[in-house]
C-alpha cells in the first residue's frame, strides 16, 4: 500500500495523521494519505515568495522545455510518488480504483494533462496572444510597435482547492509553472493521484521542488489556502462557484450546465448530429462540466430524445477495466441514492418523459458502490425544473423551445454548441455573456481546444496589466 | 492505544486507594444532594421519580449506575434557583451558559466550584513555566463564560493579574453558519490584535490560556509582525476548549513554539473540560508517546468513563474506542452518568492520575456532521 506523505515546499511531511483511501468496489485499503492543518498552511505561505523566486532563476523558455519533459515523464515512465515507485499502470488502476472511472478514461485524462503539458508553449503562446514569456518573468518588456507592456505578477503561487473525484480539471493549474508561479494544491481525497505524480514530474524534470506544496487535509486546510493565496482555484458545486463570485482573488469552478442548441436551419437534419450529442453527454461518463446537460431544439425533441435513448439506454455496467466500460461507479452509494431521489422530483413534473424509462433500472447498488445508468428525458418547455439540471452521471434533458427564446432561456451555460449557421443567431449567441466557450458548428461540447482560454484567462488571473514608462536616468559621474 | 506497561503507569495500590475514595466522595455527595435539608429543588423533585431511594442504595460509585442518563437540555431555561442546593442557599451565586448562538442556552449556577476546579488544576502547573506572580493573557472566550473568571482566578490565586479580550463565540458560530468566512477572518484579526496589543504593552505577561485555534493564529500574528511566542516571553500556555490531535500537538510544539521545551522553554498543556464537568489534566505530551494526549477527570469531584457506543452502562477495554461519559459530584452540582457529545479510547490509569483517562477525544460521530466545533 502507498503512503502518499503532504509536501511542504518540496519536502516530505510525515504527518501523525492519516485518511485511507478505499478501492470502491472491494472495500481494500489502497494508499494511506498523510494529513495537515489549516496552521501549518498558514505557517508555511510566510515563505511563499521563495516558490516564486526559485523559479525566476530558471529561464522561462527553460522552464517550458523541463514542462515537455515532465508530460512525458507524467504519461510514460515509473516516478517516486509518495514512500513508492509508481509505474504508469499503477496510476491507472489506482485513480480508477478510488474514482470509480473506468480505466480507459483514467487514461484519457492522463493524456488530456500530458497534451497540456507537451504543447505548453503554444498554449501559452495563445493565452498571452504571443508576448514573449519574458516579459511576464521581468514584469515588462518591449512587446513591438516600440510600445512597452507590463505584466505584474498578483501572486507567488497559485493555490488550488481540487475536486474529489474528476481527474479532468488538473490541466487548468498546470501552466502557472512556466510562468514562474508556485503551486499550493490541497489535493482530493479521493483523487489525490494526478497532483502527486504531476508534481513528481515536475521535480523529477528539474523544476525545483521547493515551489510545490500539497496539502492533504480537511475543511480548514482548503479555507486556509483560499484565504492566504493571493490567487487560487476551487471546484465545487453551484452554491461555491455563487459563493465565490465577483472576488478578483478567486476562480470558481463548478456544474458547466453546457449544451448544445439547435437551430431551426438545422433542426430537421438532427439525426445528422447524433453522434456528436452522445459523444457530449456520455464521454468521461458523464462526469466533466463540459459534458452536455441539456439539448435544446424548437421542434423533434421527442425524436431526438428517443433516439438518444435508444444508443445511451442500454449501456450496461463493466468492470473497470474493460476498454468498453462507459458508466462510472459513484464511490459513495448514497450519493448515487440521492441523486436518484432529485431525478424522481424533476420527473414528476408534468411536461417531463423519461425516454429510458423502458430500459430497465438507472440505480443499480452494489455492495459498496452504486451506478446510474444513462437517463434521457425530454421536456416540453424550458419552464420546467429539469431543464437547469445537471448531475453526475450521463445525463440530459431534450428541451422544446422556440429558436428565439433560446438565449434567454438557457441560464449560465460553460460550453454552448450552436449547430446553425443562421448568421444573426451566431450573432446574437456570441453577444450573450452568459455562455463561457461557444461553439459553433457540430463540435461536441466535451471537445476543448487548449489553445483557447477555458473559463477565464490564466494570464488575466495571475497577471495584472499595467502602465510601465521607462524614461532614461542620468547619473552623474563621480568626481 | 496505550503500550500494555508503561512507565507512568499508576501501582495497584494507587488505583484501589484512589477507587476508595470515590466509593466515599459517592456516597456523600449523594447523601448531601438528596438530603431535604441540602439538596436542590431540582434533584429532590427527581427523587420521587427514582425507583430506588438514593440515600439508602447509593454506597458505591458502581451504584451511581441507578441513575438514568441525565439530559443536559434540562439546563435550559429557569429558574436558575432550582439548581441551588438548600445547603448552600444566599451565597453569591453566578451563573454560566453554555451554547445559545440562537435559542435558550444552557445555564449552570456555580457558587465557588470554578475556584475550587481552579485551584486543584493550579497545583499540576509546573512553576517553573508558569511562574508565580506573573501575568497572564485569557485569549479565550468573554461573556457569560465560567472560562473567563476561571482563568483569571486561576491567574489571581498564582499571584499575577490577568489581561483579557474580548471574544463572542456566540457570533463566531452565526459567521460559520452564514458562510460569512470573510467576516469570520476578520473577527478572528480583531480578536488577535488585541492580544498582540497587550503582550506587546509591557505587561509582563508570561502565562496564557488560549484554544488550538486561536494560538495558530497568535502565532502566526506573530510571526507577520517578525516575533513569535517564544521571544514575546510567554512561557506557559495552558489550552483547551476545542479538540486536540496528536498531529496538531505536534506541529504546535515543532512551529508554533519553537520545539519540545527543553529546547524553546515554552511548555504546552492541553485540557479538557466543560462547563459540566470541570477541567481534565494531561499526561505530560512527548515524542515518544506519540503525542497522545490522554486526560484524567478530577477525581473524585468528576469523574470520565468510556463506555459502549450502544449500551451506555458498559465500560470498554482499555485502548478501546466509545463514547466520553461524565459525572460530577461536587456540593453545589450534581451529574450521575450524562453521555458527552465527544469520543475517544479508554486509556490506563496514570501515577499522578490513577484512574482511567480518556484520549483521542473528538467529536462524537453520532453528531459530528451536525456540530459546529473549534470556532475559536
Amino acid at each position: 500500500m502507498i503512503t502518499l506523505n503532504p509536501l511542504r515546499w518540496g519536502k516530505q511531511y510525515k504527518s501523525l495523521e492519516f485518511q485511507d483511501v478505499f478501492h470502491f468496489d472491494t472495500g481494500e485499503s489502497i494508499a494511506k494519505i498523510g494529513q495537515v492543518n489549516g496552521g501549518m498552511v498558514q505557517m508555511d505561505m510566510r515563505k511563499a515568495d521563495n516558490a516564486r523566486k526559485v523559479l525566476r532563476e530558471i529561464p522561462t523558455q527553460e522552464l517550458v522545455a523541463r514542462c515537455k519533459k515532465a508530460a512525458h515523464m507524467f504519461e510514460h515512465e515509473t516516478l517516486p510518488v509518495g514512500d513508492s515507485q509508481q509505474t504508469v499502470a499503477d496510476f491507472i488502476h489506482q485513480q480508477s480504483a478510488s474514482t470509480g472511472l473506468p480505466e480507459h478514461m483514467c487514461r484519457n485524462n492522463m493524456q488530456k494533462n500530458c497534451f497540456v503539458l507537451s504543447n505548453i508553449d503554444k498554449i501559452l503562446d495563445a493565452l498571452t496572444r504571443g508576448l514573449d514569456l519574458e516579459i511576464f518573468a521581468r514584469g515588462y518588456g518591449e512587446e513591438g510597435r516600440n510600445v512597452t507592456v507590463s505584466y505584474q505578477c498578483q501572486t507567488p503561487v497559485l493555490g488550488a482547492v481540487l475536486p474529489n473525484n474528476s481527474p479532468g480539471v488538473h490541466t487548468l493549474w498546470l501552466p502557472a509553472v512556466p510562468l514562474q508561479v508556485g503551486l499550493v494544491l490541497k489535493p482530493g481525497s479521493q483523487e489525490p493521484w494526478t497532483p502527486y505524480r504531476m508534481i513528481s514530474a515536475y521535480i523529477e524534470a528539474g523544476i525545483p521542488a521547493e515551489a510545490f506544496c500539497l496539502y492533504p487535509g480537511g475543511h480548514d486546510v482548503g479555507g486556509m489556502i483560499m484565504s492566504k493565496c493571493s490567487r487560487s482555484m476551487i471546484f465545487g458545486s453551484a452554491h461555491t462557484v455563487e459563493q465565490y463570485s465577483g472576488n478578483p482573488r478567486v476562480q470558481a469552478h463548478g456544474p458547466g450546465f453546457s449544451k448544445i442548441l439547435i437551430g431551426d436551419d438545422v433542426v430537421d437534419q438532427w439525426e445528422d448530429y447524433l453522434d456528436l450529442m452522445v459523444e457530449s453527454v456520455l464521454s468521461n461518463s458523464g462526469r466533466s462540466c463540459i459534458n452536455c446537460s441539456g439539448i435544446w431544439a424548437s421542434r423533434h425533441t421527442k425524436e431526438i430524445g428517443e433516439a438518444l435513448a435508444s444508443r445511451m439506454g442500454g449501456i450496461d455496467i463493466l468492470p473497470p477495466n474493460d476498454p468498453k466500460a462507459a458508466l462510472a461507479a459513484f464511490t459513495n452509494p448514497q450519493m448515487a441514492k440521492g441523486t436518484w431521489g432529485m431525478v424522481q422530483q424533476d420527473l414528476a413534473e408534468q411536461g417531463v418523459v423519461d425516454m429510458t424509462a423502458s430500459f430497465g433500472e438507472r440505480l443499480i447498488e452494489q455492495e459498496r458502490c452504486a451506478y446510474l445508468k444513462p437517463m434521457v428525458v425530454t421536456a416540453d418547455s424550458p419552464q420546467r425544473a429539469v431543464a437547469m439540471k445537471e448531475y453526475m452521471f450521463p445525463f440530459v434533458s431534450v428541451v422544446k423551445c422556440p429558436q428565439k427564446e433560446m438565449i434567454k432561456s438557457i441560464g449560465p451555460t460553460l460550453v454552448g454548441t450552436a449547430l446553425t449557421a443562421d448568421e444573426q443567431w451566431i450573432d446574437e449567441l456570441t453577444a450573450a455573456t452568459h455562455i463561457d466557450r461557444l461553439n459553433i458548428g457540430p463540435m461536441p461540447t466535451s471537445r476543448l481546444n487548449w489553445l483557447q482560454p477555458h473559463e477565464g484567462n490564466l494570464i488575466d488571473f495571475l497577471f495584472r496589466s499595467r502602465a510601465y514608462q521607462i524614461v532614461p536616468m542620468k547619473i552623474a559621474q563621480p568626481v | 492505544m496505550t503500550a500494555t506497561t508503561p512507565a507512568w503507569l499508576a501501582t495497584d495500590t494507587q488505583i484501589a486507594d484512589a477507587k476508595k475514595e470515590l466509593d466515599q466522595h459517592t456516597y456523600e455527595s449523594v447523601q448531601w444532594h438528596f438530603h431535604e435539608s441540602t439538596g436542590c429543588p431540582f434533584w429532590l423533585e427527581k427523587k420521587a421519580e427514582l425507583k430506588f431511594d438514593p440515600l439508602k442504595e447509593v454506597n458505591s460509585f458502581d451504584d451511581l449506575k441507578k441513575f438514568p442518563e441525565f439530559e443536559d437540555e434540562c439546563l435550559r431555561g429557569g429558574p436558575i434557583e432550582r439548581w441551588i442546593p438548600n445547603g448552600l442557599r444566599n451565597k453569591p451565586t453566578y451563573v454560566f451558559e453554555t451554547g445559545g448562538t440562537t435559542g435558550i442556552p444552557k445555564s449552570r449556577m456555580v457558587i465557588d466550584d470554578f475556584r475550587i476546579d481552579y485551584e486543584n488544576f493550579s497545583h499540576t502547573l509546573p512553576d517553573e513555566y508558569f511562574p508565580k506572580g506573573s501575568n497572564w493573557l485569557m485569549l479565550g472566550p468573554s461573556g457569560p463564560r465560567r472560562l473567563r473568571l476561571a482563568i483569571e482566578h486561576l491567574c489571581q490565586y498564582r499571584g499575577g493579574i490577568c489581561f483579557c479580550i474580548d471574544l463572542d463565540p456566540r457570533w463566531v458560530i452565526k459567521l460559520i453558519k452564514k458562510g460569512w468566512m470573510e467576516h469570520l477572518e476578520e473577527y478572528k484579526k480583531h480578536c488577535i490584535d488585541q492580544a498582540i496589543t497587550i503582550l506587546t504593552a509591557n505587561h509582563n505577561i508570561k502565562c496564557m490560556f488560549t484554544t488550538p485555534k486561536l494560538l495558530e493564529s497568535l502565532a502566526a500574528g506573530l510571526a507577520e509582525k517578525g516575533t513569535s511566542i517564544q521571544e514575546i516571553g510567554i512561557t506557559g500556555i495552558f489550552s483547551g476548549g476545542t479538540e486536540f490531535t496528536p498531529q496538531w500537538t505536534r506541529f504546535c510544539v515543532e512551529e508554533l513554539l519553537g520545539g519540545p521545551v527543553e529546547e524553546s522553554g515554552v511548555y504546552m498543556t492541553p485540557t479538557y473540560g466543560n462547563t459540566l464537568m470541570g477541567l481534565a489534566c494531561s499526561r505530560p505530551v512527548t515524542i515518544d508517546d506519540g503525542y497522545t494526549i490522554a486526560y484524567y477527570a478530577p477525581q473524585p469531584r468528576a469523574v470520565v468513563e468510556v463506555v459502549d457506543f450502544d449500551d451506555h452502562t458498559k465500560i470498554v477495554g482499555h485502548g478501546e474506542t466509545g463514547r466520553v461519559k461524565l459525572y460530577t459530584m461536587t456540593k453545589e452540582f450534581f451529574v450521575p452518568g450524562f453521555m458527552e457529545r465527544d469520543e475517544g479510547e479508554r486509556e490506563l490509569p496514570f501515577h499522578k492520575y490513577p484512574w482511567d483517562g480518556v484520549s483521542g477525544v473528538r467529536p462524537y460521530r453520532g453528531f459530528a456532521s451536525s456540530t459546529t466545533v473549534g470556532v475559536y
